[in-house]
């Protein structure tokens, strides 16, 4: 096990949004198979700013996998080989010496590259932006225990909620859709009492900002699901394709107006 | 870019109809879908009347063209022509925001979950859009049969398929439309959101042996009238 | 320096209500007249953000992060206290007060205690009412677990993951009010100075980590809720990011820093593997419900491995110190009994520093289920780390720097010594004294953004008349923002050799060495000596790679560090003052025969607060004197 690692990285480097990018070749070398793949990388930067050359740029954050910060997709897999680990839980011992690796950016249109390795996933905050809540200010509410909640539900809700917003679902998916992270807040919600009075509306909302943030559609590929580092299912693709379509059917404008009070 | 520097509106300050929406238009996909396949089992199992002799297919394709003193045939094919005019609208709007969603792709690009058949539905639904064109020209209109007789649906359908190009192309086709059907039942139940971890493996299931069942007796068709057991 | 806590009048349940009524308003017309600047986007500044916009101010929040939603206090695992008495086991809001006040080791403020107590439970109520999805019973109610410190089960959850699920319910309602256009959010905005004019903050200065560009913000009032310097340490289970540049630059303009020692010590991290570490990961308190910790009693076993050693060879060192509370004792405690073990040669694991974290007794007891849905996420993240399953082995674990207690000095409405300035959750000193309890540090942050601030800054504002804001283009506000660009560029211009984690690493080896579990007056001053010469080497020896119009991390990073070999220097400063051991701060000259801390009530039952006189001055200790009105003043007693 601690037979240390030689290994070539082959990393998309790209100086802005503006610019072109390009792979460029590093070795990394005698690498312990008890770091990190973060701590491979930070090794490698080192070496490189004592070169004088310009560091290789990746977002990373908490390096516990909680955050949703770190992002790349290594050899064509986001966060890499392993399932249902993100690239900072992810540990050299996956890796075989002599390996080639291939580190590219999330490939998105709605996640323009910032540099190298780092996009920008305002869409995702847009989105939640545009419904991903439940209406309620900070206020005295009524009690926590007045409202029972069945524990399956509460359960199941908190499946959904334990999305961390990474983008490895757009990142795996063939059309770059952004259905696995958006279904699952809406379901989320729409599983909690507390969720229903802006079940349908939010539903319609945070679809239309999904759409006009240029993210593909689902075409039930399910590598979303495969890429998630959470475990989020597909059913909650499903659960949101069914209130979407109640919502639809349903919808009617809104007919109240202001009064004097 | 701050995030509030975005605009941020609600479906309906956007005017972000049904149709217009990604999830509106996977509906449409779904439904059109339902039709379809459904078309393609009625075809699949009226046509097995092939095997009882001329008599009784010919009657068959009599009764269809008497259907409600001849409308109804008319009825079908209108909600064929619009579910299918819906399904390609749906598929070339989506597929094409799907390229737009990424313009560029991965260098190592490695699928685990998708399937063949998922990532080839648009190519498989071209291949059977061709087909039927040609299998209405070949055996409804008949201006690329050899020998066509408006009157003898059942010759027409074994002298069809004793050109072995003719037949050949529509198992390539019905090849195409398993394909087609075994990712697509599946994702029918997942777009309309008929989802239970309960019943998943059942989706699977009825997906792949509705796929075996249409294909299989279709494409013992062509292979019937080439071996010559029917004639 | 006067430190004034403003603590009101009368009886302790009745300060917070009365002073609430005391506090003037703003009223509802004028509120958007202010503009709020809230930096940091965690519990406590995206509580804070959503909350003051849905009173109408102008808010305007930053973050450093790409995104509000990855604060690291989304990285809080176990859960928040909140004094419900659900179980009927004997809780109330003063039997939270005085856990809390016991467990700090009487060294935090009674009255800013009593009213996090007090507020806890409506910040239950509100997280629910959010869709906060808690963990719940079969009959739907809520559940609880126990924490270190309590004797009574008053620690809400969501699996292992508390911290997320309260930080997106913060999340969500600042996404809402960004949505409405009520708070426009910088994200990839790091805070470089504070802005103070005739001594009141006026707004501050970022860096945009995009474009490089330097900006000024002005605004009626400055909020701070940038976390804790616990990578002063290099290693700590905070994020990469964490830092203390926001708290640091308010110190250089005249907020005062209370009790920097404070520095918590978490029990159960996974062990440290090899040089290129760069952070270690806590498994969360909450385990230590159902783990029960362990090393080999004699020495010559520590090499075999756990499942080799017999029962009767075992020493669960905190069971048998501490039969009362056992492996719930608190948290500075547990860690020192670690470290103990640990220096008499019975560590486990490779390094020798290390304990076990035994779940076999409870597997037995409860079976696997019971245990996986307990803490599947965490077995699993242990897993991943280590490579080792936990149900089949005992988990290894050690004590990392977590949390630091000390921050900026706030009075009671969290303002700090420069008026306008307010700090919020971790980055103040307030709530926890020199040892903070698990589940508290989530149940500080939101109370402080939810149900704190939202009227004390409101007591500030209607003080200030409305629109009589600084312009942008001031001249003190552009000598300010030249001052940040000047230190860029000073970092620039070194052109040396070493990355800036190389400084990190040589600081964090001499915060552990001497001022890590414990601290002697010997050690400080080696490391007093050490740390101005590894910054001297630092503003000689620092490489920088690109420039500052670009995305630079190295840069951030230098930044960063060249701030916590500032912060690390008053903290053993501090910790040489305190000639005591309370809490997490634990001087080996004063303890007991058996190794407990001995407080020193006498001389140092008070804050100490240190004033900044300017680089090369030394800074000045300031006390606030601590009275214990309601809570009788006692030794702490864990056994």
């Amino acid at each position: 096990m601690s037979k240390h690692l030689n290994l070539t990285l082959h990393v998309w480097r790209q100086k802005n949004a503006n610019c072109d990018g390009k792979f460029v070749e590093y070795p990394a070398e005698n690498v312990s198979p008890d770091m990190s793949f973060l701590e491979m990388l930070d090794i490698v930067n080192e070496g490189l700013i004592r070169k004088g050359e310009d560091p290789i740029a990746f977002d990373h954050d908490c390096r516990e996998g909680i955050c949703g910060t770190c992002s790349m997709v290594i050899n064509g897999r986001p966060h890499g080989p392993k399932e249902r680990t993100t690239t900072c839980q992810l540990h050299m011992r996956s890796f075989k010496d002599g390996e080639s690796i291939t580190l590219e950016p999330w490939r998105a249109e709605a996640f323009p590259v910032l540099k190298d390795l780092m996009v920008d996933r305002g869409a995702l905050d847009r989105i939640i932006a545009a419904g991903g809540f439940i209406s309620v200010p900070t206020s005295s509410p009524q009690d926590a225990n007045a409202l029972p909640i069945r524990k399956e539900d509460a359960e199941l809700s908190m499946d959904a909620a334990a999305c961390i917003g990474c983008g490895a679902c757009v990142a795996a998916c063939p059309n770059a859709s952004a259905m696995l992270f958006v279904s699952a807040k809406i379901s989320q919600l729409a599983l909690l009492p507390q969720g229903q009075p802006e079940r349908y509306t939010r539903v319609r909302d945070m679809v239309a900002q999904m759409d006009a943030e240029q993210f593909g559609t689902c075409t039930n590929h399910g590598e979303c699901e495969i890429a998630c580092p959470k475990g989020i299912k597909m059913e909650n693709i499903a659960r949101m394709n069914r209130d979407y379509i109640k919502a639809s059917l349903t919808y009617r404008p809104a007919t109240f107006g202001g009064g004097a009070g | 870019m701050s995030v509030a520097e975005q605009s941020i509106a609600g479906a309906e300050a956007r005017g972000h109809g049904f149709m217009a929406s990604s999830v509106g238009r996977k509906v449409v996909m779904a439904a059109t879908g339902i039709v379809l396949f459904g078309f393609v089992t009625v075809h699949m199992i009226g046509n097995t009347q092939a095997y009882m002799g001329a008599e009784t297919f010919n009657a068959y394709a009599k009764f269809l063209q008497g259907m409600l003193h001849g409308g109804g045939i008319w009825i079908f094919r209108a909600v064929l022509l619009t579910a299918t005019g819906l399904h390609i609208w749906a598929a070339v709007t989506l597929t094409l925001d799907n390229r737009a969603a990424r313009p560029l792709g991965y260098r190592a690009e490695q699928y685990i979950a998708s399937t063949w058949a998922s990532r080839t539905m648009r190519w498989s639904g071209v291949i059977l859009a061709v087909f039927i064109v040609y299998h209405l020209m070949h055996l409804t209109i008949g201006n690329v049969h050899p020998a066509f007789d408006h009157t003898n649906p059942y010759s027409n359908f074994v002298k069809g398929f004793q050109v072995p190009a003719a037949a050949g192309f529509y198992i390539v086709a019905q090849l195409c439309l398993g394909l087609h059907m075994w990712h697509g039942v599946w994702s029918v139940t997942q777009t309309l959101g008929l989802a239970h971890p309960r019943y998943d493996s059942l989706r699977r299931t009825f997906a792949t042996g509705l796929t075996f069942l249409v294909v299989g007796v279709n494409i013992s068709y062509p292979i019937a009238v080439l071996t010559g057991f029917i004639h | 320096m006067e430190l004034n806590s403003r603590i009101p009048d009368g009886p302790i349940e009745q300060k917070w209500d009365k002073h609430k009524f005391d506090l003037k308003l703003v009223n509802p017309a004028n509120k958007r007249k202010y503009k709020v600047l809230v930096v940091g986007s965690g519990l406590a500044g995206g509580a804070a953000a959503a909350s003051l916009a849905e009173l109408g101010y102008e808010v305007e929040c930053f973050c450093y992060q790409d995104s509000p939603r990855r604060a690291h206090s989304i990285a809080a695992q176990g859960g928040i206290n909140a004094a419900k008495n659900y179980h009927n086991d004997g809780d109330s809001v003063r039997r939270l007060f005085y856990d809390t006040v016991k467990g700090g080791d009487f060294r935090a403020r009674e009255a800013n205690v009593h009213r996090l107590a007090e507020v806890s439970n409506n910040i239950i109520d509100q997280c629910v009412a959010q869709g906060v999805p808690f963990a719940r019973e079969y009959g739907g109610l809520l559940d609880n677990r126990s924490f270190g410190g309590a004797q009574v089960s008053r620690t809400f959850y969501a699996r292992g993951q508390t911290g997320q699920q309260l930080l997106l319910g913060a999340y969500q309602a600042l996404e809402r009010q960004i949505g409405l256009g009520a708070v426009k959010m910088f994200p990839r905005h790091e805070m470089l100075e504070v802005i103070v004019v005739d001594g009141v903050a006026k707004g501050i200065v970022t860096r945009n980590m995009v474009t490089g560009q330097v900006e000024s913000h002005v605004a009626d009032a400055v909020c701070l809720a940038t976390g804790g310097y616990g990578n002063v340490f290099y290693l700590s289970t905070n994020a990469k990011g964490c830092n203390g540049t926001a708290i640091w630059r308010a110190y250089k303009k005249g907020a005062a820093f209370a009790n920097p020692c404070y520095t918590q010590i978490h029990p159960t991290c996974i062990p440290v593997t090899g040089d290129h570490q760069s952070k270690l990961t806590l498994m969360s308190e909450s385990l230590r419900n159902d783990g029960r910790i362990w090393v080999p009693k004699r020495k010559e076993d520590t090499g075999k491995p756990a499942s080799q050693i017999a029962e009767e060879d075992r020493d669960y060192y905190l069971e048998r110190k501490y039969p009362s509370y056992g492996n719930l004792a608190p948290r500075d405690i547990s860690s020192r009994a670690a470290k103990q073990a640990c220096d008499e040669g019975r560590g486990i694991g490779g390094t020798g520093r290390g304990v076990y974290l035994d779940f076999e007794d409870s597997i037995k007891r409860l079976g696997q289920n019971k245990i996986e849905e307990r803490y599947g996420n965490l077995f699993e993240m242990y897993e991943r780390i280590t490579d080792e399953n936990p149900y089949k082995t005992p988990m290894r674990i050690y004590p990392a720097s977590h949390y630091t207690m000390g921050g900026l000095w706030v009075d009671y409405d969290l303002m700090s010594t420069i008026p306008g300035l307010f700090v919020l959750g971790e980055a103040n000193f307030s709530d926890h004294g020199a040892n903070r309890l698990g589940a508290s540090a989530l149940m500080q942050g939101l109370a402080d953004g939810y149900f704190v601030i939202p009227y004390t800054i409101g007591g500030y504002l209607a003080s200030i008349k409305p629109g009589s804001r600084i312009k942008v283009d001031d001249p003190a506000v552009k000598a300010t923002e030249q001052s940040v660009s000047e230190q860029i560029n000073r970092l620039f211009s070194i052109q040396g050799k070493q990355t800036p984690d190389y400084f990190h690493r040589e600081l964090g080896k001499v915060m552990w060495e001497y001022s890590g579990m414990g601290r002697t007056e010997a050690g400080l001053k080696k490391a007093l000596e050490l740390i101005p010469q590894i910054r001297e080497e630092f503003w000689h020896n620092l490489r920088l790679p690109g420039s500052g119009e670009e995305v630079n991390q190295s840069l951030e990073m230098a930044g960063r560090v060249a701030d916590f070999l500032e912060i690390g220097e008053l903290l053993c400063l501090d910790a040489l003052n305190r000639r005591e051991s309370c809490g997490a701060h634990f001087r080996e000259e004063w303890q007991t025969g058996d190794g407990e801390a001995v407080r020193d009530d006498e001389n140092f039952c008070h804050v100490a607060a240190w004033e900044y006189k300017g680089d090369g001055s030394a800074p000045v200790r300031h006390t606030e004197a601590l009275t214990f009105e309601s809570l009788h003043l006692a030794t702490r007693n864990y056994k």
